[in-house]
């Protein structure tokens, strides 16, 4: 190969344009971007790395540093790159962040370029949110637009890593609401995140994995994001638990709880740190809810403890079943069947749960009714599962007896047929 | 069988010998053959296998109401629609297993649970549940309302 | 009323030259002669499975969807389902069990020397075959483990070089394990299997009715040195009467595990979720699983897996042949009992490892 001429020419040139095109990839593929080349080397606040730059959205969807900053990137002198003829606009004072951002995202126009089906409300809904009220009254201690989105490597809500991830958004909010320095001058309290880190729904969300389970901006919204309201905290409520709200409408409480301003669900459940519900909650002994208002004579502390007493009666009747089921499953008995009857009663058990928001004696006690069918039918399937391990059990003792009497007989026979001598 | 000087054993004993292996042979056998011909003879519900149910009889449901069946072990759905048609589905709803409801004034399946919602082919279209229902086939086999499952590879 | 019976059969079919064979057959008596009750074990057992085989048949349903349904529904609605279904599953292990203890003690007691070589060789076939029997009931019943240790077990049979992916897809009945698997696997199991089996099985027999039974070197030697002391027994009815004792005990702990440790239904196979895990083969597999999970990934240029299956396989076949290397002579004595008490501690340490690891 190294006499053809031609051919090691044509090497060459080939290795040249490879190692050319190659390096030239490698210098950022759409534009030459002297800011990053610089500011990389930097220390914080003001470092920003290309790698760092790669993950933002903007950056992907081919916007880079002047679309916010003005100057001019492919200046290598930092008077040139970031001089007043070029535009620079230098680190965006906070109460101006709202609206750099606003001037794409509120543009529908703009938008539908990029992400037709992107909302472009944001700002104006933050206008009417506490933090943009704060804002306009010239308080940056608020959060704005970069605080929770981040900013430089910001990514879209539905990747994971972003701070506006489902499941990461309660520790965005808690950043700062969690921090009683910085929320000294606002007299709120600042122990939402940990209330909340107790409850159902963020176990929901970080242990189940399930991101439909309501964060910090469910309930208090994120643009717009204020407390809902004494009077109308249910209606937030509401949007996924359709019966209970239903059912509470239409019993004694609502009215009683709109008069004294009690804030509806709340009142009994709280706010943020919505634990899981237990029978206990309902009744007359200690820890129950209902005595918080109730005392003994009324009619409500009469209900409570009706209510829970069916309650119970039906709880009781279910573990009983339950446990008859596991105990002949232990034994090796097939109990799919009665299984299956165990899932509908525990279905009619959270019914029950549910109804007594009506807070009528009957209605719970109908339901509880029924239940009661149901785990009595369980309760039968499991009672028929012990007795046939018993009949089994029987069954086997009785072959074991009549494999020893064979046994028995045939060490005789053996004994006699290889014996000869006769025995007295 | 042959034995072997069986005569210089004493006749009583002989006999006891026999006496309990015949007795022990019987009883082995009948213990061997009482399950072995219970087993031969078909239990009253010949079950239809995984594959399809009878889920209800026609005239069972009103137009726009539904009923919960079983499905081998788990709870199925049956919708007779306003116009008249028969729709079949896994009743378990994929949030968090509750069983869910046709909602006739809706015309949609509801969980009662977290206000989950699906449309009558199972997809769901608004609340927590993350999945579609499993939609099941329906025939109308005479009077009979079958519903299957779909066929596996 | 025996006796009218066998004159009936001897005036058509010669009975009793057909029954003398079997009345001079003699066990002989030695301190060992307690291991020759495995084989009819290994045999009696393999009638049970038979016959409750036979009676399954008669409900259980051959086709992905509805196999493991109809299996729930012999546990809970058939008469008696369950005993027969927890007999066949129990006595399969059982039967491996004792196959493999009939293999090794004849290999301890030297039996396959000259002239029974073949006898040997039917009998490694045999256990080849039980081994499938095994492998092709156990996915039956299509659930989750069933499924997932077909899919590794095959997955391993592709890794022979050359003819493996082949292997792969005839076992599998296509790339995947699907409801074809599982409808070749019945045919492998009720039909293909038990036909070969049946053939091996009464060539077994036959070469040990002509052959007669074989006592170990080192008796052979006393009693030719010293032919009174030899002792032995006739086989019909003084040994085989205590064979009935041991099968009928057999039968009894059959029925107790069957009643106390039914064997569980398991849930039903899903394609498409993952596999559970630590996913482990049935015991009578694991000293070959756990083998194959300590060779390093790559030894030199060869995958592990395949060396793995490779050596295996050369190991099977020399096992096979294991006869014609040991010739009697006192050398090759010392080198065949070495390599016994290798293979048996190496398969059941590495059974007993394979079981409580991870």
């Amino acid at each position: 190969m190294w006499r053809n001429k031609q051919l090691t020419r044509a090497l060459w040139l080939f290795l040249l344009a490879f190692f050319g095109a190659a390096f030239a990839a490698a210098q950022n593929a759409a534009q030459p971007n002297t800011c990053v080349d610089c500011h990389s080397a930097m220390d914080a606040p003001l470092k920003v790395t290309a790698e760092q730059f790669a993950q933002d959205v903007h950056a992907q969807k081919g916007l880079g540093c002047v679309s916010c900053h003005g100057g001019d990137a492919t200046k290598d002198d930092p008077d040139e790159a970031m001089g007043k003829k070029a535009g620079f606009r230098g680190k965006i004072k906070r109460t101006d962040i709202p609206a750099l951002c606003g001037k794409c995202h509120s543009d529908a126009a703009y938008m539908r370029q990029h992400n037709p089906s992107l909302r472009t409300d944001q700002l104006s809904q933050y206008q009417t949110s506490v933090h943009g009220k704060q804002l306009a009254k010239g308080d940056t201690n608020v959060a704005v637009c970069v605080d929770c989105h981040g900013v430089h490597d910001l990514r879209a809500p539905k990747d994971p890593r972003s701070p506006v991830y489902p499941a990461n958004v309660p520790a965005t909010c808690a950043r700062c609401h969690a921090d009683s320095n910085h929320m000294k001058a606002y007299k709120i309290p600042t122990d939402q995140f940990e209330k909340y880190k107790a409850s159902a729904h963020y176990e929901a969300l970080t242990v189940r994995g399930d991101l439909s389970a309501p964060n910090c901006a469910t309930c208090h919204g994120n643009h717009g994001a204020a407390p809902p309201g004494v009077s109308t905290v249910q209606n937030v409520c509401s949007t996924c638990h359709v019966f209970q709200a239903q059912l509470f409408e239409a019993s004694p409480h609502k009215a009683a709880f709109q008069a004294a301003s009690m804030p509806g669900c709340i009142t009994c459940h709280s706010n943020h740190k919505i634990v899981h519900t237990s029978d206990t909650m309902l009744g007359t002994a200690k820890g129950s809810v209902c005595t918080d208002c109730h005392s003994e004579g009324d009619n409500g502390y009469k209900a409570a403890s009706e209510i829970a007493l069916h309650l119970g009666k039906l709880d009781t009747s279910m573990k009983q079943a339950d446990d008859l089921v596991s105990k002949a499953q232990d034994s090796g008995m097939e109990v799919s069947e009665a299984k299956t009857d165990l899932d509908q009663a525990r279905d009619s058990l959270t019914k029950a749960r549910v109804t007594i928001h009506s807070l009528d004696v009957a209605r719970v006690k109908a339901d509880v009714e029924a239940g009661l069918k149901t785990t009595e039918k369980a309760h039968e399937a499991g009672t028929a599962a012990l007795q046939e391990r018993d009949f089994r059990r029987k069954g086997l003792g009785l072959s074991l007896i009549a494999i020893l009497i064979m046994l028995v007989g045939l060490a005789m026979y053996i004994r006699q047929i290889e014996k000869p001598q006769a025995r007295t | 069988m042959e034995t072997q000087e069986h005569a210089a054993v004493q006749p009583g004993r002989r006999r006891l010998a026999q006496f309990i292996l015949g007795g022990g042979f019987v009883a082995t056998v009948v213990s061997f053959l009482y399950p072995v011909l219970r087993y031969l003879v078909p239990p009253m519900l010949p079950d239809l296998g995984g594959d399809e149910v009878v889920a209800a009889k026609v005239g069972d449901l009103k137009p726009n109401s539904y009923k919960i069946f079983r499905f081998g072990s788990r709870p199925g759905l049956l919708v007779y629609t306003a116009d008249s048609e028969y729709r079949a589905m896994s009743a378990t709803c994929t949030h968090l297993s509750c069983i869910v409801q046709y909602r006739g004034d809706l015309r949609e399946v509801w969980c009662a649970c977290h206000n989950g919602m699906y449309d009558l082919n199972g997809r769901n279209i608004s609340g927590p549940p993350p999945r579609p229902l499993d939609a099941y086939q329906v025939h109308v086999r005479g009077d009979e309302i079958v519903v299957s499952r779909k066929r596996e590879a | 009323m025996f006796n009218v019976i066998r004159k009936w059969l001897d005036e058509r079919f010669g009975w009793e030259e057909l029954m003398a064979p079997l009345r001079h057959k003699k066990v002989p008596l030695h301190k060992f002669s307690a291991w020759y009750f495995l084989g009819g074990m290994t045999l009696f057992l393999f009638g049970i499975q038979v016959v409750t085989g036979i009676l399954l048949l008669l409900y259980y349903r051959p086709s992905a969807n509805e196999a493991f349904e109809s299996v729930q529904y012999i546990m809970t609605r058939v008469q008696f389902g369950w005993l027969i279904r927890s007999i066949h599953s129990w006595s399969a292990n059982l039967m491996i069990f004792f196959a493999f203890a009939h293999m090794f003690s004849v290999a301890f007691l030297r039996a396959y020397r000259k002239p029974r070589e073949l006898t040997w060789v039917s009998g490694i076939l045999l256990l080849f075959l039980v081994l499938g029997f095994g492998f092709s009931g156990y996915l039956l019943p299509w659930n989750t483990l069933a499924f997932f240790a077909t899919k590794v077990g095959t997955e391993i049979t592709g890794q022979v070089p050359v003819v493996g992916h082949a292997m792969l897809v005839f076992l599998r009945g296509g790339e995947e394990v699907t409801g074809a698997t599982l409808t070749r696997f019945f045919g492998f199991h009720v039909a293909l299997l038990p036909g070969i089996t049946t053939a091996l099985l009464a060539l077994h027999i036959l070469l040990i009715q002509r052959l007669g039974m074989s006592a170990p070197p080192s008796v052979e030697a006393e009693w030719a040195a010293s032919p009174e002391k030899k002792r032995e027994m006739s086989f019909f009815p003084n040994f085989m009467l205590r064979e009935m004792m041991a099968w009928y005990i057999a039968l009894g702990i059959l029925g107790a595990l069957a009643a106390i440790a039914p064997w569980e239904l398991g849930t039903k196979a899903d394609p498409f979720a993952a596999a559970p895990a630590g996913i482990k083969p049935e015991w009578y597999f694991l000293f070959m699983f756990q083998t194959l999970k300590m060779i390093p990934a790559k030894v030199g240029f060869i995958d592990g897996e395949v060396l793995g299956v490779l050596l295996f396989g050369l190991g099977g076949l020399l096992w096979l042949l294991l006869p014609f290397f040991d010739r009697g002579e006192r050398r090759s004595a010392r080198w065949t009992m070495g390599a016994l008490v290798f293979v048996v501690a190496y398969v059941v340490a590495m059974t007993v490892y394979g079981h409580v690891a991870k």
